[in-house]
């Protein structure tokens, strides 16, 4: 059996220290992209930010959904989905179409629009690190423990908990668990989520379904109209026939 | 032609020169500095003018498979005039689109690997295999009029037995990305805005792609008149009227279908409070309708405006601008509100495209003057009588 593991972020316990968004950009390699990070945004060097609505922090990743749209529509395979849960991209596979920047419903991957040879950017879960043995870098730098890395089934029962036990404490919905079908971060929060703008009107199932509903009709257009082509082409054919042999018979 | 005569300076040549070497420096730049540097595309606006020209490219060469499948399978031999050159503008609005994908591509040298690795559930990967196959289909329609030029007859012997499924199959080809074009948005519900976004997308893109590309037949018709005259040795171009006003009754009938289509989909989705909300997306979709969809049919249900010149040829503009509204609705104007981006295409953008234009129209003159492009085929002359189906009662 997999061992899916994802995030969850917990917003009460956030600091607004930048301790992640540090640790991503040493262990990812990115130069530094603004003096203040709270007021960096996602782009080709930032996979994570620290927002700050009012009194609370949060934050701001790839969602590593169950049923990517990104990976859906990559024409190529170059986004996939990896056995630790992780959506994880190839530079070498990619044609550089940005479908999957278009697609995305969490408007995450960003693109390197200055290169030559450009990439799609983003958080990949660490899956590196994780693949050996380690701790995804934010998680591993975070002094508070607001982002767990963890075994999926753990992190849903963990925010169930935190939500049971302090109603007052936490807005009741767990973010992430089911937007477009379900990801691998889960974020809990005081505040409802689109005070802290997160994208909250996504529907509930995956947003590939959306596409498979339209593909999948495929099949039956190619032999419905297969089939229909080729008798009308027989069928105007045979009249045209009788109508020349009748004229014929009428000309004699 | 002599050179003195291909020197001589017009100045649709010189507009057309200025057009083509600012398109190369374009050209130029985008491959040697990146997409960053040369286009207005960012993160909220992955996609362009480049996109978007590609989308109404392939609609308005949609008449290519419209009148294939009208004259090969239906049998209707009154528009066998029209077979060559509706299939001559396909192939290169196909070329167009084509070299405009490959533009826009970030990586163009990884072009080639939706060949090699695949990924059926992408809508994107499904219309790639479909230009494609459809592109080749193309070739192989015009192949004979080639090869009989350079009388070969062998291979001409073998296209005439495959050409019915040859046509087929570029009708079902057809069908498939026609309608993707629209699939690709079906992923975005909550980007696309609710005037164009519905479940329905690749059906409308289907219908409005058959009446705009018989528009396109009909405009181009009138082009072709005017450019190619007895004087320059080009037969055969002078307008026939009940062709013509045949296909403007082919064009009401799909517009109308399309209309129905989309009273369907607003009443059936409740979206007709968004046509009551003004916005700047309110205005282009109404403008789109009425330009594109309710004044052509109500122009068209009346026979004397079908057949009059002139009147034929300004609904013809109106349909084809009613196809560009809305293919750069959808793909730039419906998704401007929620990424919060006022895209508006570079200067290096649009003198790629605009060259790109130029040379298939030089490219078109140029296969014109040279094959007989206009001659229809001797072997399938019309039977008169009940059999051609009279369009017009």
């Amino acid at each position: 059996m997999l061992k899916e593991n994802g995030f969850l972020f917990d917003v009460t316990l956030c600091v607004g220290c930048g301790s992640c968004y540090q640790a991503c950009k040493e262990t990812n390699n990115l130069p530094q992209t603004n003096q203040d990070f709270l007021k960096d945004h996602l782009s080709d060097n930032t996979f994570t930010v620290v927002e700050q609505y009012g009194e609370v922090f949060t934050r701001k990743l790839c969602m590593h959904c169950n049923e990517p749209a990104c990976v859906s529509v990559c024409l190529v395979g170059a986004l996939k989905k990896s056995p630790t849960g992780a959506v994880v991209y190839d530079a070498d596979k990619c044609i550089g179409c940005r479908y999957c920047l278009q697609a995305c419903p969490h408007n995450i991957p960003r693109y390197e629009w200055g290169s030559t040879n450009p990439r799609v950017r983003k958080c990949n879960l660490c899956n590196d690190r994780v693949n050996s043995g380690l701790l995804p870098a934010c998680v591993e730098a975070c002094p508070m423990e607001a982002t767990l890395y963890g075994n999926m089934e753990k992190l849903i029962e963990v925010a169930k908990k935190r939500l049971k036990d302090n109603p007052e404490k936490y807005y009741q919905h767990i973010y992430g668990l089911e937007e477009a079908g379900g990801g691998h971060v889960l974020v809990i929060s005081p505040v409802p989520f689109e005070q802290l703008g997160y994208v909250t009107q996504l529907p509930k199932e995956p947003m590939p379904e959306l596409t498979m509903r339209a593909m999948e009709k495929i099949p039956s257009v190619v032999m419905v109209g297969g089939a229909f082509l080729s008798g009308m082409y027989w069928l105007t054919k045979r009249k045209n026939q009788v109508a020349k042999e009748e004229q014929t018979i009428n000309g004699k | 032609m002599k050179v003195n005569e291909i020197l001589k300076p017009t100045f649709w040549k010189v507009v057309s020169v200025i057009i083509v070497t600012m398109g190369l420096f374009s050209t130029y730049y985008r491959f040697s500095r990146g997409l960053g540097a040369t286009t207005n595309l960012q993160d909220a606006a992955p996609w362009g003018l480049w996109i978007g020209f590609d989308f109404l490219g392939v609609g308005l060469a949609a008449a290519g498979f419209t009148i294939a499948a009208t004259v090969h399978i239906f049998h209707i031999h009154k528009y066998e005039a029209l077979v060559k050159p509706a299939v001559l503008t396909a192939f290169l609005g196909y070329s167009v689109v084509v070299c405009l994908l490959v533009v826009d591509l970030g990586r163009p040298q990884n072009f080639w690997h939706p060949l090699v690795m695949w990924n059926v559930h992408s809508v994107m990967f499904e219309i790639t295999w479909c230009l494609i196959c459809y592109t080749t289909v193309l070739i192989l329609e015009f192949a004979p009029i080639a090869l009989e030029k350079y009388n070969l007859h062998a291979p001409i012997r073998i296209l005439k037995i495959i050409s019915i499924p040859v046509v087929i199959a570029g009708v079902l080809f057809s069908t498939l990305h026609q309608s993707s074009f629209g699939s690709l948005y079906l992923i975005v519900p909550g980007k696309l805005h609710p005037l164009w976004y519905s479940s329905l997308l690749p059906v409308h893109f289907y219908i409005s792609c058959i009446a705009s590309g018989l528009s396109m037949i009909i405009f181009e018709s009138y082009l072709i008149a005017r450019a190619f005259t007895n004087a320059d040795g080009v037969h055969n171009t002078d307008l026939k009227m009940n062709i013509l006003s045949g296909a403007g009754f082919g064009v009401l009938i799909t517009l109308i279908a399309g209309l129905l289509l989309k009273i369907y989909d607003f009443v059936n989705n409740g979206k007709l409070i968004y046509l009551t909300i003004l916005s700047t997306e309110t205005y282009l979709f109404y403008l789109e309708i009425v330009l594109g969809t309710v004044v052509p049919i109500y122009l068209l249900s009346y026979r004397k405006f079908r057949e009059d010149k002139k009147w034929l040829y300004i609904i013809s503009v109106c349909v084809i601008s009613g196809l560009i509204l809305n293919r750069f609705n959808v793909s730039i104007t419906g998704l401007a509100a929620t990424s919060g981006i006022n895209y508006f295409p570079s200067f290096d953008e649009i003198s790629i495209t605009m060259m790109l234009v130029v040379l298939a129209i030089f490219a078109f003159r140029i296969v014109a003057k040279n094959f007989p492009v206009f001659e229809s085929d001797e072997s399938g002359i019309p039977v008169k009588g009940n059999v051609t189906i009279n369009q017009n009662k």
